[in-house]
């Protein structure tokens, strides 16, 4: 909206400016400042149980949204902090569901045994897998990784292995919904605030710093394909507990585990919510998955209204919400005179 | 020069890379003495850059070797060969453009050979490396109490982007740097400060080769000046003799005039 010999300046508040160093403490304006948006956040989300415990259905929506949730903070972290665009999410899911699954419904192992161990032995497993395409960037990176859960896909349909296209069922579930909804939410919190922290650690800027320019990291005297593999087994870990757990939920693992919606979701999440916020892309997750099931009676034609809504944001704000939120709390716009 | 007492540090023999049918390089040899500061000159396209890519592993040489030390360094890793104290700069600035000035460091000082060495100020192992830092910034000419080291270095210009180059060397504690036209690009004023800069590295032990353009900047801090053209060593030696060299005029022939601007 540039008018004739007038431009709009942004400047950070004042407030922001206090804020940003120990300062901070120094009276409560500043705490709340910084408190509330977080407050707000975690506290909602929290309350999102107690708010369906009503609505049994919808309280397992937000089982499902945490689940996209994580796998759209695991993909933002990659994309734009790492710089490894993965389209095959949905892997992740696959492997963590179907280790879980193995672990609980072949070998007896409890829930609370069997989820941790299918997460840390599907990051060992993925970012092993994924180590020879470490050295690709972009858009090679992307396509390979795309093909990863169909290749796993076919395999299990191919070779009848794994309970074929049945999947494999009885698995446990959760001993009540409350369990269920709380173990989610909160890891879902943790991933969120320790991803955060962590890519504004020194470890954090190395990964960060592969993304701007993988060749000053060379010769700086670091491994590229080692950061890349770390990112990868962080983010591999996230998407495979949201596997594991999602599979605990359905008591059941199967195909649909590879499905291309884990693979989709994210990154529409990630476009909506605002890319490299991370919280965007939980935000973007809280948003559409909702919107898809409440859809879901329009029948095949929701998919129009998504990529509609899909197509206004990249149009009118590709920035994504949370970068246009936060601009918004930390600025104020004036106009000057060029 | 007395060479014969100087140990070598990094040795070249029969260095040679081709790119299809055009050769970069050609059987070219060198040895840098531990030290000295060696210039690399000559046209464009002569295979300057080449050549450090070859000794820095950024590119695998198809015939010859590069020894550091006493260790053959050839085709190994770039990050290895860094990790052992060879580090560069480039040509084209690759700061990380999304950080700001100072924590574009912070990436240097988390590899492991400076985790390895330790013993930086501020206690602990590595100290803390924001510290450090903006305290190797200061030196490289970073005001310190000016806001330019906490600007993202997207918004710097060239002049600082150029020491922010030398200075990720630096926080690597290297023993060879290996500078890629640091001076290009840069004012003549901007230039005057740098050269005290390449001689205090020099001073501290570094070992330097620099490939450069300006002559007549190299000419002030080189001990040794080393002349390539389309791929080809000409000659080598002390520069008042390499300027003074026919073949070396026939090279630069008809723009030596605009590089000595």
């Amino acid at each position: 909206m540039a008018e004739e010999g007038r431009r709009k300046e942004r400047i950070d508040r004042g407030i922001k400016i206090r804020t940003s160093g120990l300062y901070a403490i120094s009276g409560w304006p500043e705490l709340f400042y910084l408190i509330f948006p977080r407050f707000i956040l975690i506290a909602g989300i929290l309350s999102l149980p107690l708010v369906f415990s009503f609505a049994p259905y919808w309280r397992r929506v937000v089982c499902i949204v945490c689940i996209y949730a994580m796998l759209s903070i695991a993909f933002d972290f990659l994309a734009n902090f790492v710089g490894l665009i993965n389209l095959g999410s949905s892997f992740f899911i696959g492997l963590g569901g179907y280790l879980t699954a193995i672990l609980n419904a072949q070998w007896g192992l409890p829930p609370v045994l069997s989820i941790p161990i299918a997460t840390v032995a599907g990051a060992v497993i993925s970012t092993i897998l994924l180590l020879p395409c470490l050295p690709l960037r972009g858009i090679y990176f992307a396509i390979v990784s795309l093909m990863f859960p169909l290749i796993f896909e076919k395999l299990i349909q191919a070779f009848n292995i794994l309970g074929g296209t049945n999947g494999i069922v009885g698995l446990d579930g959760f001993s009540n919904a409350w369990w269920e909804g709380y173990t989610i939410i909160v890891v879902t919190l943790i991933v969120l605030f320790g991803l955060r922290r962590l890519v504004n650690e020194d470890v954090g800027l190395v990964l960060r710093g592969v993304k701007d320019n993988d060749q000053a990291v060379k010769a700086s005297g670091i491994s590229v394909t080692f950061c890349k593999a770390l990112a990868v087994f962080i983010a591999s870990g996230i998407g495979c507990f949201a596997g594991a757990f999602l599979s605990h939920l359905y008591m059941w693992a199967g195909l649909s585990l590879f499905a291309l919606d884990f693979s989709i979701m994210p990154i529409a999440a990630t476009v909506i919510g605002g890319g490299g916020t991370l919280v965007g892309a939980l935000i973007g997750s809280f948003i559409l998955v909702p919107l898809s099931e409440l859809l879901r009676s329009f029948g095949t034609l929701r998919v129009v209204f998504y990529s509609l809504v899909l197509t206004a944001f990249i149009i009118f704000k590709s920035e994504g919400i949370m970068v246009y939120a936060q601009r918004k709390y930390h600025q104020f716009e004036r106009w000057v005179k060029v | 020069m007395g060479e014969g007492l100087k140990k070598p540090v990094i040795t070249v023999e029969g260095l040679t890379k081709h790119f299809g049918g055009v050769y970069a390089l050609k059987d070219v040899s060198f040895t840098l003495y531990e030290g000295d500061i060696l210039g690399i000159i000559g046209p464009n396209g002569s295979g300057k850059t080449t050549l450090i890519n070859c000794v820095t592993g950024f590119l695998k040489p198809d015939a010859g070797t590069v020894h550091f030390k006493d260790r053959d360094i050839t085709g190994l890793a770039p990050h290895k060969i860094a990790r052992l104290g060879v580090t560069r700069t480039f040509q084209v600035m690759r700061p990380y453009y999304s950080l700001p000035a100072y924590k574009n460091l912070i990436i240097p000082l988390w590899s492991p050979r400076v985790r390895k060495l330790g013993g930086w100020r501020g206690g602990g192992k590595h100290g803390d490396r924001d510290t450090v830092a903006v305290d190797i910034l200061e030196e490289i000419g970073f005001e310190r109490d000016s806001y330019v080291p906490y600007k993202l270095a997207s918004s710097l210009p060239t002049g600082y982007l150029k020491r922010l180059e030398l200075a990720r060397c630096i926080a690597l504690r290297p023993e060879v740097v290996i500078c890629d036209e640091v001076f290009s690009g840069l004012s003549m004023s901007e230039i005057a400060t740098m050269v005290p800069l390449i001689e205090k590295l020099q001073m501290e032990g570094m070992t330097l080769i620099m490939v450069e353009h300006r002559l007549r900047e190299l000419f002030r801090v080189a001990n040794r000046v080393m002349v390539l053209s389309y791929g080809d060593k000409i000659t080598e030696g002390d520069p008042e003799v390499v300027i003074e060299d026919e073949r070396v005029k026939e090279v630069y022939l008809g723009w030596e005039g605009e590089a000595d601007d």
